[in-house]
């Protein structure tokens, strides 16, 4: 395993660039400053094939990655994406873009840290401005517990090489002075993990630059475009039923973040899986004055700033498990509560909308990718609270898999068939609120 | 706000109570097998629609019952005596 950041980028980028790709410049922006013209579409409309390679359901970051490293690395191009609404519109366009790898599981360290390290070179390897900013990541502690918890993070993340460390509240409030860090709060904050390579992206941009990327490297993206059914024979995948009509196909990966059920059930896989909306709120942009991501468990909330100046709250799922995305005023009240209580000053501030994604909890809190008793039928989801991160490294691992008909060493602990033998991976302590 | 109607209490904001999740029928510990236990415990059916499942009523008559709940539409149909 390559852990350097240039180890990491050699590794994956290999030399290769299609000239396609090359389209964004300054000085294609300075030329067509200058002749007007229009920019030439970042991907294309494609009639359905009555067969394909592999079929990937679900055009967020995860699907789009797999499809991009999928040609890529492997040069398996003959790749249909197929996605029910617009790429993005689930839950990659509706996370609240934050960035992180201080997990408390080594598995799950390693794993994220490979995102990380993946979106640090986004940018550069698609030819498209992700905006990812590394301002660093505050996970507050208000107990004696989650220190005591932050501090075995710090330890596993520093044996991971990953950066790390439990700090106090003089060094948060030099970080955050808008935080109150004083004693006389509901929840006195004692401590914080702090990890600067944490931070916050464009979601959109990732979606669109590895969209931009696969359909460079030939892979079919169809949006509107609705699997209705998979067609299995004899334990094996034949094709899919699309609102299209058929297409046949060798393997179908299924990388949808709230739906992985109902479309697993298609094959008649069954999933440990339950899934609970969770709300997020954006408010009216003001100066910049946060350059940190700030979280707290306690309170369920995690705040940060955009580079547009609104401040993006997201709080944890929601209390019962539904698929409904309809706001809740519950949900407003007890954010602007919590966001009070962390930074006073924020009481004039308005929220301009709040809106909820889909997330597929799983009994561990970590994420089932890899085959399933269906053979060429791979899954890549029940990614919780947690999948944006992970999207990077997601589609390069389940690339890998399906390539190679096995699981990468990197994913080897998130398999189907961990449930049934009992040995979950127990990432409860980092993933249940934070980002 | 979700009202949910307790069979003790009426209908009652939904905050008041805890969500236990899906129920159905729990294998007789004596005679089950270690897997059908893992998936009586870990597999779900998620549905999206009509789902029957468990509540607690944690801030008012602290008992369970039985909820059909539809996932979609956050709508209530029925609700069943204690389970």
């Amino acid at each position: 395993m390559v852990t350097s950041t240039n180890g990491a980028h050699g590794q994956n980028g290999n030399g290769h660039r299609p000239s396609r790709l090359r389209d964004y410049s300054a000085w294609t922006l300075f030329r067509r400053g200058l002749d007007g013209s229009d920019w030439p579409r970042a991907w294309h409309d494609h009639d359905l094939r009555s067969s394909y390679d592999a079929v990937i359901i679900g055009g967020g970051v995860h699907g789009l990655a797999t499809a991009y490293y999928l040609a890529k690395n492997h040069g398996i191009r003959n790749v249909a994406v197929l996605e029910k609404s617009y790429i993005g519109g689930g839950g990659s366009g509706r996370n609240t873009a934050i960035l992180r790898s201080n997990y408390l599981t080594p598995e799950g360290v390693r794993f994220y840290d490979r995102s990380v390290k993946l979106y640090e070179h986004l940018a550069a390897d698609l030819n498209f401005n992700v905006m990812f900013s590394q301002r660093g990541h505050l996970t507050l502690a208000h107990n004696d517990s989650s220190l005591r918890t932050m501090h075995w993070r710090t330890e596993v993340n520093k044996l991971q090489g990953v950066d790390s460390e439990v700090i106090g509240p003089d060094k948060i409030k030099e970080l955050v002075p808008y935080l109150d860090t004083s004693e006389r709060t509901r929840y006195p904050i004692l401590g914080a993990l702090y990890h600067p390579p944490g931070g916050i992206i464009r979601h959109d941009a990732v979606v669109w630059g590895y969209a931009r990327g696969a359909d460079a490297h030939g892979v079919h993206i169809h949006q509107k475009t609705e699997v209705t059914g998979i067609d299995v024979e004899h334990g094996r995948v034949t094709g899919v039923q699309t609102t299209r009509g058929r297409i046949a196909t060798p393997i179908v990966l299924n990388a949808t973040a709230g739906w992985s059920t109902l479309i697993s059930n298609m094959a008649g896989v069954k999933m440990p899986v339950q899934t609970f909306p969770l709300q997020a709120a954006v408010t009216e942009p003001v100066k910049p004055f946060l350059d940190t991501v700030v979280v707290s468990g306690t309170l369920h909330v995690y705040v940060s700033q955009s580079d547009r100046g609104e401040l993006v709250f997201g709080a944890s799922v929601d209390p019962f498990a539904s698929y409904s995305i309809r706001g809740s005023l519950e949900f407003t009240e007890g954010i602007a509560g919590h966001v009070l209580e962390l930074m006073p000053p924020l009481s004039k501030m308005r929220l301009l909308r709040q809106w909820a994604g889909l997330c597929d909890m799983t009994p561990d809190y970590s994420p089932i990718m890899g085959p399933t008793d269906v053979e060429g039928f791979y899954v890549d989801v029940g990614w919780g609270t947690y999948g944006f991160k992970a999207g990077p490294v997601a589609g390069e691992a389940m690339a890998a898999c399906i390539a190679d008909r096995r699981p990468p060493e990197i994913i080897s602990a998130f398999g189907l068939d961990r449930f049934l033998a009992g040995r979950l991976v127990g990432e409860k302590g980092a993933a249940a609120v934070g980002h | 706000m979700m009202l949910l109607p307790c069979p003790w209490c009426g209908p009652r904001s939904a905050g008041e109570f805890r969500f236990t999740g899906e129920s159905g029928p729990r294998p007789d510990p004596t005679t089950t097998t270690t897997d059908e236990w893992r998936s009586y415990l870990y597999l779900q059916d998620n549905p999206c629609g009509w789902s029957r499942e468990g509540w607690y009523h944690g801030a008012g008559c602290r008992r369970f019952f039985t909820v059909e709940r539809n996932t979609l539409s956050n709508e209530v149909r029925a609700t069943g005596g204690p389970r």
